[in-house]
């Protein structure tokens, strides 16, 4: 197992360095470093001078190494845009971020466990149509749009939650449930196919004929057994929640590390796109080695060799 | 309190198929004597699972029951709510099932399976439940049994798997054991040790068993009572000692026939083939459902047979007295 962590930790910083060298040349491909520190309509001389200074008149080869070796060494540089280090930008951020990646998780889970239960339980009934209708929704619905109309009926006609901002728990609210509301589906489809294949295994026949109530048949032997995908699930959702918390973050304006990525791009903020997409792209590599382990873990057929 | 401890009456069994609806199980009546062993025989598919299922109100989603009485120790089942079920399954009467692989949940471990319903029937601590699983444990001939708590079933081979499966059965002592073919999926050699540990036991513990096999060694030698199954009806049903020693209907005539050695029976000896093929279940079947494989067939076998024998030994559905 500890060989098969490091190995995976190996290969996190395999996938961290190429993700890191596309981003690269992909980010300097996309426009020039020069005009957006100068800003738009700058002079010829002014671009030269700045390129000299900070070196991108070098071949982009070396200036990534620069780059690789500023960065190992702690040094993410410094924001075009905020004019701030950029470790203290993204660490300043970061805990919006996964306050609000988990809580948008914690609130999927919420709704599609039951559903997908309930799904299951009852199939090819109305409770079984309701929560597939309610799946569909989420996931045919842009999550810019439920944004939208989540805006309508809870800051503007009801009043209860802030259009948009950060600072309380309650700028969390709407956030949380548009991004949760967009992984949810997958969730419950998952959680349903699941327990139908569990709920006519033998050993849920085996706990029937011991004479448990079905709530302990449903939750004890039947879920315990369906979660385990669901988990390695988790790590794929995570990423896409890493995605759509760009959009729904800038939607609300929650300044988060999604924000603060939708920022510079708008103003061509390099040293902060780069870092960003190197952090998520490590996120992403962690969480996937984390669901593995809790694979693993869930798994007595794996966990005890 | 009465002696019979299984009373089964008018049982049916019907499950919806695409082709129509499948009588796997046609108006049987039975019943099981406390302490007495009796064995369902029969050919793949005539309906013993089912029959076992429905007793335990384990059917699949598919399949609905009819039965006019279900009486066990007295009690009628046959309408009695979910709980009242609860309450006598895995307590009561306990199940066990062919497939010892996937019979026990790879999810928890053997002990947290067995305490299980010991817990819940008798609300006994954890401590004590555990107390019991070790002594039932040993009693089925697992070493070691207070390690063996901790481990998980793929952490076991299918024989002892069934052991556990048979321990988990006798936890709360029951007064009736359904065993579905308990070691057809093992090996030779473990299926005779299986077997002799159920029938010793069930001697030992005075328990009701109800035990559906295709082994008539297994049969000859630890049954009471023998009940004959073909296409969901009971054919012919009666002491084990009359059953062997003077079959009446056709087809036990055949299934005996069919032992390598005639007159007596080999341990581990499989059902042979009669010619022939099972009529399909689906719809009505008119008559006698053995006519088309009968070699004493005659044009009155398309009326339903009469039901024949008085004796409590012996009955059969034939309009033959005597096959032989
Ligand atoms: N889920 C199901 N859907 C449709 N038909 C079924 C289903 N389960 C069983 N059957 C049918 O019901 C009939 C009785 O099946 P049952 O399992 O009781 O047979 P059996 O006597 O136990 O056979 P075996 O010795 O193979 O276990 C069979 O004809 C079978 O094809
Ligand atoms: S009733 Fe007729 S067909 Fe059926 S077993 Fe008897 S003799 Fe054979
Ligand atoms: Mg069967």
């Amino acid at each position: 197992m500890i060989g098969y962590i490091l190995k995976r930790l190996g290969l996190a910083l395999l996938v961290a360095l190429a993700v890191s060298i596309i981003a690269f040349f992909l980010l300097r491909l996309s426009g020039d470093i020069a005009v957006a520190i100068a800003g738009e309509g700058a002079q010829d001389e002014d671009l030269r001078l700045i390129r000299q200074t900070y070196g991108l008149d070098r071949p982009l080869v070396i200036q990534y190494l620069d780059w690789l070796w500023q960065t190992i060494r702690g040094d993410f540089g410094t924001s075009i845009y905020f004019k701030t280090e950029v470790s203290k930008l993204v660490l300043e951020k970061l805990p919006t971020t996964i306050i609000l990646g988990f809580s948008a998780l914690g609130f999927a889970l919420l709704i599609s466990i039951p559903l997908g239960v309930l799904a299951a339980v009852y199939p090819n009934t109305w409770i079984d149509r309701l929560a597939l209708g309610i799946a569909v929704v989420g996931q045919a619905m842009p999550n810019f749009f439920f944004a939208l109309i989540l805006v309508m009926i809870f800051s503007i006609s009801l009043r209860w939650l802030p259009v948009s901002g950060s600072g309380t728990w309650l700028h969390f609210v709407m956030p949380t449930i548009a991004l949760g509301y967009y992984v949810a589906p997958a969730f419950m489809r998952l959680i349903r196919a699941g327990m139908i294949e569990v709920l006519s295994a033998d050993y849920i026949r085996t706990a029937r004929a011991k004479g448990l109530p079905a709530g302990k048949v449903i939750f004890k032997h039947a879920l315990r057994n369906a979660v385990v995908p669901v988990v390695a699930l988790t790590a794929v959702q995570l990423g896409f929640l890493l995605g759509g918390s760009v959009v729904i973050e800038t939607i609300f304006a929650l300044d988060g590390l999604g924000y603060l990525a939708y920022q510079s791009i708008t103003y061509k903020d390099f040293p902060v796109m780069q870092i960003i997409v190197l952090l998520l792209s490590v996120l992403y590599v962690l969480l996937t080695l984390a669901s593995d382990i809790a694979n693993a873990w869930l798994d007595p057929r794996i966990r005890v060799a | 309190m009465s002696d019979t401890i299984l009373g089964v009456d008018g049982l049916s069994v019907d499950i919806a198929t695409p082709r129509g609806t499948l009588h796997a199980v046609r108006d049987i009546s039975f019943s099981i004597k406390r302490g007495e062993t009796l064995c369902l025989v029969g050919e793949s598919g005539c309906g013993k699972s089912m029959t076992s299922l429905a007793i335990m109100d384990l059917l699949p989603k598919a399949a609905k029951r009819q039965t006019r009485r279900l009486a066990f120790a007295g009690e009628d089942l046959a309408g009695a709510s979910k709980r009242r079920i609860n309450a006598l399954r895995g307590n009561r009467m306990a199940m066990i099932f062919q497939e010892p692989m996937t019979a026990l949940n790879p999810a928890y471990t053997i002990g947290n399976q067995l305490i299980e319903a010991y817990r819940l029937h008798r609300n006994a601590s954890e401590s004590e439940a555990r107390e019991r699983a070790v002594f039932l444990l040993g009693k089925v001939g697992i070493a070691s049994a207070a390690e063996r708590l901790g481990q998980y079933p793929h952490q076991l081979s299918g024989g002892l798997r069934q052991r556990v499966m048979i321990a988990m059965a006798l936890m709360c002592g029951p007064d009736l054991l359904i065993a579905d073919e308990p070691t057809t999926a093992l090996d030779v050699t473990i299926q005779a040790q299986i077997l002799r540990l159920l029938a010793d036991l069930q001697r030992e513990l005075g328990i009701a068993m109800l035990l559906i096999t295709h082994d008539l060694g297994i049969v000859a030698r630890i049954a009471d009572r023998v009940a004959v199954m073909y296409a969901g009806q009971i054919v012919e049903e009666g002491t084990t000692e009359a059953l062997f020693r003077s079959p009446k209907h056709p087809y036990t005539r055949g299934l005996i026939d069919c032992i390598p050695v005639p007159g007596r029976t080999v341990p581990g000896g499989r059902l042979g083939v009669i010619p022939g093929v099972v009529p399909s279940l689906v719809g009505d079947i008119r008559g006698c459902s053995f006519r088309d494989r009968c070699s004493f067939a005659q044009d009155i076998c398309a009326q339903a047979p009469p039901m024949r024998g008085t004796t409590d030994s012996q009955s059969w559905r034939c309009i033959l007295e005597n096959a032989a």
